[in-house]
């Protein structure tokens, strides 16, 4: 696929002017490298979700059920009796154009059904003919279109081209939040089985093993041992990552990718030696062995199904309370539903940390704590001895990933970590970062390859504000506290912005981190030495 | 298209009314029945409208964040863009409805392939054609506020038609409007400066390509409604004097239910109440209602409290999990190989 996306300048050229002169008539067109596959069959089947099938997008016939139809729309009037958010999104935008160039997908691709009030238009534009009654009696003079399978499909590819990532909901001035009626979208379409299949596997994977990737508890084991060994090769010292241990204190929950990717595998090694040097008493959990949680971009119910082990898992082993890694869309779910949905966590306590004290008053009902929290707490308390000068050969920059910053507020603990572990930061432009933040261009699930010329159009303004600094400050590295940045953002940067590297924050700590007992450290977390590194930098 | 049939629909409605004022015996239904119909089509939609959206539950948490969460007692918190206290809350809200703070914070960006300066006078370096540029974009901002804030104004000065004796807070509000005193009558400032941001939001509308690919025959015909209605208003005001007297009667009679026609009252007068009496029933079932709605918009007037304090879903109902015990069935014996503990040997 790779081979076939065509370069840069080719990509940039994006022609903004809008073609056709109407957006009512729906013309889907699956262009190879903008779509992602379906879901297959056995995937479905494996979590009870409608209408599994093999089918492609491309494909002329979708095999839909015979009643579709009427399933679409019995779906959508429960939504409308569900969500306030979407009933009333659906009544009050006056399409002033103010969210338009802010969806990093339009920019990149010059679609204008990628602006969000036209995203949101695709819907409502349905909402119109068969819920109100000027769309009744007027039909297309007043926006409203009959549900063909030609608008289905425009439904397809355009909620699976928007990464929920909010961005547009800042700038409304009412507050219409296009990933709210992106996500009932999505709902709409399960409901008949339109998914996609890099949504709905690491889904089912999750729901049978208790992870995305489908690794299994004796492969979970597996992984963590061979940090600790590659740990012990780094720094001398043996860490503790027990699984699975009862009457821990907490439970830590992170995203898969964590023990299985890289560059996330550093932040691992950075959360294990964190929590060795100041002696948490603390276990990992097999089942509960994901916090990412991919229900988010199938539906409101496969959120619940997928989150409610991480309580589940925090009761049956009798921990006080719990501790989540760097994951973007995880804390999305652990911030606005898992309470709603799973709790109350009455059967576990108000986060204290054991080292410092501080009550994290902030999650006295979730009772579960951000790790950048925890960590950030543990600087301002002097409890960690830190050499930041081991992160020398890093210059950095840092990432807002779009669910932490816009749907948690999570802004500046990353940032007072940074600054306390290195010492050249470096901020974006103020358009592009905090609230404001561009999307790495593959979240909620499209970051697949074969989608890849989506993702590198839509992940273009991130990119280019990385360039910016690149360019004006000589930063090589982005540090983000999000799993699907840290597999996404690395080829979008090989490509618009080359010569940036991707870090978790706490890889950054790791590094930074002087461990009692340590032996002197010649590399760094990914095993480069610290310095031919220096030398290489000071070169440059 | 659009944008030409709602004009087209705009001057129907227009020649209707002024038929209806010109003959005299129409007068009993343009001045009286389609009023009050309107008014009752607005109140009882209206009503309609807010209730069935508050009847419908706020499942879930979901503010957009624009700021710092609360957390850590050292970290500066933003108590405004990501409030957790009440007053927090309203703040957001006010800053919002009566400042267009969302608005406000928009910018223009684009791609471009051209030479851009960095702000900061010099070249931006960065190689490779084409770079993503943000510019200022105030005047939508300030021309929705302009026409928001001016046609609340109006209306208010307007209270002098159904209020008598005239309190004396409006003919405050008319002196201060007329300050910049132009001639006789007084020009009213917010007159001109409706006008003004009503013909910005047009033309803006019909210029900008993106703008005018995304609009509706309703987003033209409410602003032309407000275009005619503003109109007939300035044109009765300062150029074509009607009789005060009797349409004060006339708007006295409509609001005190003793409705009344008295004569001597100008079709353009007509016009004017018609307009009105459609845009006051068109209300309810248009994208007008945002004036409502923007009060109940759950990513904005939220507080950002989801982990202080427990939030409840009243339709919350149990779904199918995959439990411990299930798991721990399926993978017991790799568990037990790999030296995992495990609750049943
Ligand atoms: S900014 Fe809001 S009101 Fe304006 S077009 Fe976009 S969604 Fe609609
Ligand atoms: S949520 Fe993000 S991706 Fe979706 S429409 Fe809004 S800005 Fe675009």
């Amino acid at each position: 696929m790779a081979d076939q996306t065509p370069g840069p300048d080719a990509l940039a050229k994006v022609d903004f002017r809008p073609k056709g002169k109407t957006w009512l008539e729906p013309h889907p067109e699956f262009r190879k490298g903008t779509y992602c596959y379906s879901a297959a069959p056995k995937n479905l089947t494996y979590l009870g979700l409608p209408n599994p099938r093999e089918w492609q997008p491309f494909n002329d016939d979708w095999k839909l059920p015979p009643d579709w139809k009427t399933i679409i729309l019995d779906g959508m009037r429960e939504r409308l009796d569900r969500y306030r958010s979407f009933r009333l999104f659906m009544d009050i935008c006056v399409r002033c154009g103010a969210c338009a160039d802010k969806c990093h997908f339009y920019l990149g691709s010059g679609d204008p059904k990628n602006m969000p009030v036209l995203r949101a238009e695709l819907i409502r534009s349905v909402y119109r003919r068969y819920f109100t009654p000027a769309g009744r009696i007027f039909g297309a003079v007043v926006g409203a279109r009959d549900l063909t399978e030609d608008v289905l499909k425009e439904w397809f590819y355009y909620f699976y081209q928007c990464t929920e990532c909010r961005r547009c909901s800042v700038f409304c001035p009412y507050g219409i939040d296009t990933a709210e009626i992106t996500m009932i979208g999505r709902e709409l379409l399960t409901l008949v089985g339109c998914n996609i299949n890099w949504v709905i596997e690491p889904v089912a994977n999750c729901f049978r093993t208790g992870n995305h990737l489908g690794i299994q508890p004796h492969g979970f084991k597996d992984s963590i041992d061979f940090a600790v060994d590659e740990l012990e090769e780094i720094t001398g010292i043996r860490v503790e990552a027990p699984i699975n241990r009862k009457g821990a204190d907490v439970l830590f929950v992170m995203p898969s990718a964590d023990y299985f990717g890289t560059p996330h595998y550093y932040t691992l090694l950075g959360y294990l030696m964190l929590f060795h040097e100041i002696g948490l008493d603390y276990t990992l959990s097999a089942y509960a062995s994901e916090g990412g949680n991919f229900g988010l971009f199938t539906s409101h119910e496969m959120i619940k199904r997928l989150n409610a082990k991480v309580y589940a898992e925090a009761r049956r082993l009798g921990v006080k309370w719990i501790i989540g890694g760097e994951c973007g869309h995880m804390w999305r779910v652990l911030h606005q539903y898992m309470d709603t949905m799973n709790g109350p966590a009455d059967f576990l306590q108000v986060p204290v940390s054991p080292i410092t004290g501080t009550r994290f008053e902030h999650a006295a009902s979730t009772r579960m704590v951000h790790i950048c929290e925890f960590t950030a707490d543990l600087i301002r308390h002097g409890r960690l001895n830190l050499d930041p000068s081991r992160n020398d050969h890093w210059n950095v920059t840092f990432h807002d990933s779009c669910n932490p910053s816009r749907a948690m507020g999570l802004l500046e603990e990353p940032r007072y970590i940074i600054r306390n572990v290195c010492k050249a930061f470096h901020e974006m432009p103020e358009d592009t970062i905090r609230e404001k933040t561009f999307c790495c261009g593959s979240g909620s699930g499209l970051g697949t390859d074969e989608n890849l010329e989506m993702r590198l159009r839509g992940g273009f303004p991130r990119a280019n504000a990385v360039r910016h600094v690149r360019d004006k400050h000589g930063v090589n590295l982005l540090a983000c506290i999000c799993a699907i940045d840290k597999a996404t953002l690395p080829p979008l940067l090989e490509y618009w912005a080359p010569g940036v590297d991707v870090a978790g924050v706490h890889e950054l700590l790791g590094n930074a981190l002087v461990m009692r007992g340590e032996r002197e450290r010649t590399t760094d977390l990914r095993g480069e030495p610290l310095t031919a590194r220096e030398e290489a930098s000071a070169h440059a | 298209m659009n944008a030409l049939s709602s004009l087209i629909v705009v001057f129907i409605l227009a020649a209707v009314a002024w038929v209806g004022g010109e003959v005299v015996s129409l007068h009993p239904a343009f001045g009286i029945v389609v009023p009050a119909l309107a008014g009752v089509v607005f109140v009882v939609g209206f009503a309609v409208r807010v209730v069935g959206w508050a009847r419908v539950p706020v499942p879930f948490r979901i503010p957009t964040t624009c700021g710092q969460q609360r957390s850590l007692s050292w970290i500066k918190s933003g108590w405004l863009e990501s409030p957790w206290t009440r007053t927090g809350v309203v703040a957001r809200m006010a800053l919002e409805v009566l400042l267009f703070r969302s608005l406000f914070r928009g910018t223009v960006a684009a791609i471009t392939t051209e030479p851009v300066s960095d702000g900061h006078g010099s070249q931006d370096p960065a190689p490779g054609p084409a770079r993503l540029v943000f510019g200022e974009q105030k005047w939508l901002w300030l021309a929705a506020l302009a026409f928001h804030w001016s046609f609340l104004f109006v209306v208010l000065r307007h209270l002098r038609f159904f209020v008598e004796p005239t309190p004396g807070w409006v003919g405050v509000l008319g002196a201060i409007d007329g300050f910049f005193q132009v001639g006789a009558p007084a020009v009213y400032l917010t007159d001109v400066v409706l006008l003004a941001a009503l013909a910005y939001l047009l033309i803006r509308r019909l210029t900008d390509a993106q703008v005018r690919f995304i609009s509706l025959f309703q987003d033209y015909f409410a602003l032309y409604l407000l275009v005619g209605l503003v109109t007939t208003g300035v044109l009765m005001r300062y150029f074509v004097r009607p009789d005060i007297i009797a349409i004060k009667q006339l708007t006295l009679g409509l609001v005190t239910l003793a409705p009344a026609v008295p004569t001597g009252v100008s079709p353009l007068f007509f016009v004017h109440l018609f307009l009105l009496s459609v845009l006051v029933a068109y209300f309810p079932f248009s994208k007008l209602v945002h004036m409502a709605g923007v009060f109940l918009s759950p990513t904005r007037n939220l507080a950002n409290t989801n982990r202080m304090r427990r939030h409840v879903n009243p339709w919350n109902y149990p779904v199918k999990v995959h439990t411990y015990e299930e798991w721990e069935d399926e993978f017991r014996d790799k568990m037990k190989a790999a030296g995992l503990p495990v609750e049943k040997v």
